[in-house]
């Protein structure tokens, strides 16, 4: 029976459960290596150790297939698998002691300026709280070289662990915002301030790699 | 609204979440202000570069061991 609200994915999701079922092991392929990146790094939220969150993603992944039957189409097949992955990767927490719910890793990742409030005039200027300098230019064909991915990547390891995932989700695998608080259980409101925090400071890494400025330096 | 405001509101723009009050202030300081219109235009290209970095995947054994219980589980199952 069809579900109504996702009018493109459900179709696209019926092929591919379809592809799973015949094996098609190209299909499953390349959901593992789409999808198992941001998978880890959500489930190490909740998780003591690197190793326990491969486990986890593993394990998800079998359990994705032992449950096939399963899926329902209520939401895409991507929540669904995600939802299996949260659930995994909680009850492997428990068994570890090692719960960690995500609220409580805030700390300091909700604060302050996104953007070096040195870049911008104090009282004393004549435009108080307007750019000293307008931000510079980058090159009208950005090019995604290798060398931009590393700068992302570093970007993205700097990031405090709830704005990382956040950042994943959203930017990097396309979830939509309602996802993204429902898998994190967190409001609308905390997820989009984490993904505010975290794009930016993505924005001042490229920044900084396109006009040779280090990161956050101007008036430090 | 100054530069510093607008640079915290660019997510909420993007998402759709100001109010009509804001969102109006917020796109009459962006017609105005040419450094606020990049800043605006680089969270987007940001957003673009984000989208277009390439997935990590598991390391070789764990994707191999994978695949290996993908054919089990499609042997078993056909």
């Amino acid at each position: 029976m069809a579900s109504p609200g996702r009018p493109d994915g459900e179709p696209r999701d019926r092929a591919l459960v379809a592809s799973l079922r015949a094996g098609d092991e190209q299909a499953f392929a390349d959901l593992v290596d789409g999808w198992s990146g941001s998978m880890l790094r959500l489930a190490r939220h909740h998780v003591a150790t690197e190793a326990a969150a491969e486990e986890v993603v593993q394990d998800t992944w079998l359990a994705v297939l032992t449950g096939l039957d399963r899926f329902r189409g209520q939401a895409s097949f991507r929540t669904w698998v995600y939802r299996i992955l949260v659930n995994q990767a909680k009850t492997r927490g428990v068994r570890d002691r090692r719960t960690v719910p995500f609220a409580s890793l805030a700390g300091g990742d909700e604060d302050g300026p996104t953007v070096d409030p040195s870049r911008f005039q104090g009282p004393e200027g004549p435009h108080p709280g307007g750019w000293r300098q307008f931000p510079q230019e980058w090159p009208e064909d950005v090019v995604l070289t290798q060398e931009v991915h590393e700068v992302v990547h570093r970007a993205l390891d700097t990031l405090p662990p709830r704005q990382r995932v956040v950042v994943a989700l959203r930017d990097l695998e396309g979830f939509e915002a309602d996802e993204v608080s429902d898998l994190l259980e967190i409001s609308a409101g905390n997820q989009r301030v984490l993904l505010h925090r975290g794009r930016s400071v993505v924005r001042a890494h490229l920044e900084s790699y396109y006009t040779a400025a280090p990161v956050g330096s101007a008036g430090r | 609204m100054t530069c510093e405001e607008f640079v915290e509101l660019v997510t909420a723009y993007l998402e759709g979440t100001l109010t009509p009050a804001q969102r109006a202030a917020f796109e009459e300081h962006l017609e105005v202000c040419p450094g606020c219109d990049t800043y605006l235009d680089q969270i987007r290209a940001t957003i673009d570069v984000l989208g277009a970095v390439p997935p990590e995947s598991l390391h070789g054994t764990a994707r191999q061991r994978l695949l290996d219980a993908f054919s089990d589980w499609s042997a078993g199952s056909a």
